[in-house]
């Protein structure tokens, strides 16, 4: 072994060989994580700060002003910005609930269940994972206007409860469950429900943590729905009412830049509390994400 | 496991999954499909005029031609495999750091793509404001690179490399993470067999061993990098705030299809432009998988 001068993978200690590896790495984490502090420090500013000349990347009082401007704002139609945010936060809760619920059941099925069908429903979601809702925006909205979801609260749900991806990740996971514990479970008579509820869900709280995430982030900044399908300022989402401010920033027209930045710093900011928090489970999910 | 004939249990527990899938997935693609091949306004009944919303997109849609589909073209070839190749190496550089130190860097460069490009639009937005208050054009011209602030997102020129930047610097999603957990698990008796058998450097290193043994994960990393690209179609009207971007220098085929679906009500002619979207999507997937893909 210590003969082996080769690659060590996942080394425990630091050594002076890594560093032709950090060399690259931290400048390179640097320079993405830039754009993101950039919107930490620009949240903060005061209107002098922000229209100052040169522009300051660190911001030297800082101030909740803009927060302040953000939550106190209403816009055109009388709708305040606590309104958007109420929506997003319920919408984001009752699509990650479904969601995970939704997936694992199926993942469920299709792991353990025998049947004719099997493979092919696997397969068929494994082509959806190039599925790219934009192309299919059109029939989309035919479907649901034919449905009758326009301006409809459903409209933000029902169309991301199914996430391809989601099933995928939860049916590798519940592939390593061994199937003699399933079998023994059902001799001392445990109904499919037990099983599922007291055997699976525990088993696979990495893989759930997972699509937790990633649904989170599906929802949590979509504005396609509020975009398309909702008429009705007071039913549309945070995301939307930030893509607004977002337009009004554009090009030379600077104001607005505090409240955006505030804006963005709340959608981001829950993103990466989810994600430090589940890290280590998304982690030991992707061990199992490949596709054979 | 034993196999009760009665038991239809299993589509009690898909029953929820396959609905939702069939309605918001299969039932768009297949009435897209359909609506291709149809006059349709939105308004009026939907009539049947075979391929010729195929041809005029061919024969007869010039900004298609000379612009949609090439800067497509650039925009997913760059992005897509630039972006996968830099989620590899990047995955490979961090499981050869310390743990605490590779989960700090790997949280930050995860980060960027939490957001989606789009609700991030924003901070690009005031880095290259066009005046010279924006970041870049200040920073440019007290180095004294620049004379004059350019307008950054509302020039033609630069409207394009500025989208495939930001896209590449939110493209370290999901199957970075695959890539990463991938590298880690390999074992490491592997890579002494491997230079048992005489592999000599890092890079062959790399060639004979770490890739074919992740190869499941660097399949599903592939396929997730072509879809994030065709999905990042939105970043060049979300940067330029317009749809059309200027002189369509930063259209891709989401935006023309939004064009003509959303803007111009031409819903038959949108349907004709996604179905060739989603097949350009399954023609790139279908090369990850001839280079990944297992065969049974």
């Amino acid at each position: 072994m210590s003969a082996f001068h080769g690659t060590k993978m996942n080394p425990s200690k630091f050594h002076k060989s890594q560093l032709k590896f950090l060399v690259f790495l931290i400048p390179l984490a640097v320079f993405m994580a830039m754009p993101i502090v950039y919107v930490f420090f620009h949240a903060f500013k005061p209107i002098d700060e922000l229209f100052a000349y040169p522009p300051r990347f660190f911001v030297q009082k800082p101030t909740l002003q803009n927060f302040a401007d953000l939550f106190g704002r209403a816009n055109a139609s009388g709708v305040p910005m606590s309104r958007y945010l109420f929506n997003s936060i319920v919408i984001t809760l009752i699509v990650v609930f479904l969601t995970i619920i939704i997936s694992t059941m199926a993942g469920y099925a299709l792991s353990k269940k025998e049947f004719k069908l099997k493979k092919t429903i696997f397969e068929i979601n494994t082509l959806a994972l190039m599925f790219v809702p934009a192309a299919v925006a059109i029939p989309r909205y035919l479907l649901i206007e034919e449905l009758g979801l326009i301006n409809n609260f459903l409209v933000h749900i029902l169309p991301l409860l199914a996430m391809p991806i989601g099933l995928f990740l939860v049916k590798q996971f519940i592939d390593q469950i061994p199937n003699e514990l399933i079998e023994a479970a059902k001799l001392d008579g445990a109904s499919d429900i037990h099983i599922f509820t007291k055997i699976i869900i525990p088993l696979v709280k990495p893989a759930i943590a997972t699509i937790a995430i990633l649904s989170f982030q599906l929802v949590w900044n979509s504005v396609e729905s509020s975009t398309f399908y909702v008429n009705d300022e007071g039913l549309k989402t945070f995301s939307f009412y930030m893509s607004t401010l977002t337009s009004q920033a554009t090009g030379n027209v600077v104001a607005g830049q505090g409240m955006a930045a505030a804006a963005s710093l709340i959608m981001f900011v829950p993103n990466l509390i989810i994600f430090i928090v589940l890290q280590s489970q998304v982690m030991n999910t992707m061990a199992h994400s490949g596709i054979k | 496991m034993t196999k009760n004939k009665r038991d239809f249990s299993q589509w009690f527990f898909l029953g929820p999954y396959i609905l939702f899938f069939s309605t918001f997935i299969v039932v768009p693609v297949g009435a897209g499909i359909v609506l291709s091949f149809t006059y349709f306004n939105a308004i009026e009944a939907p009539t049947f005029i075979g391929l010729s919303n195929y041809v005029s997109l061919i024969t007869q849609d010039e900004v298609f031609m000379q612009k949609i589909l090439p800067n497509t073209l650039t925009f997913a070839l760059i992005v897509g495999p630039g972006g996968y190749i830099l989620s590899f190496i990047l995955a490979w550089a961090l499981a050869q750091v310390p743990k605490k130190l590779r989960t700090v860097l790997a949280l930050i460069i995860y980060s960027p793509s939490m957001t989606a490009g789009v609700a991030m639009a924003v901070v690009w937005t005031i880095i290259f404001s066009g005046d010279q208050t924006g970041y870049l054009n200040s920073m440019l011209i007290t180095m004294g690179l620049l004379l004059e602030p350019i307008q950054w997102l509302q020039s033609p020129e630069y409207l394009m490399k500025i989208m495939i930047l930001v896209t590449l610097w939110g493209s370290m999603g999901v199957g970075f993470l695959a890539m990463l957990s991938g590298v880690l698990n390999i074992n490491s008796e592997i890579y002494e067999a491997g230079y048992i058998d005489g592999i000599k450097n890092r890079f062959q290193e790399v060639i004979y061993i770490t890739i074919p043994s992740m190869k499941p994960q660097m399949l599903f990393g592939a396929v997730m990098a072509v879809v994030g690209t065709f999905q990042a179609g939105a970043i060049g009207v979300a940067l330029s705030g317009a749809n059309p971007t200027p002189q369509y220098s930063g259209q891709l085929m989401v935006n023309h299809l939004e064009d003509f679906g959303f803007i111009r009500y031409e819903m038959g002619y949108a349907a004709a432009i996604s179905v060739v979207l989603l097949i350009v999507v399954y023609a790139f997937s279908k090369v990850a998988w001839r280079l990944f893909g297992e065969k049974d």
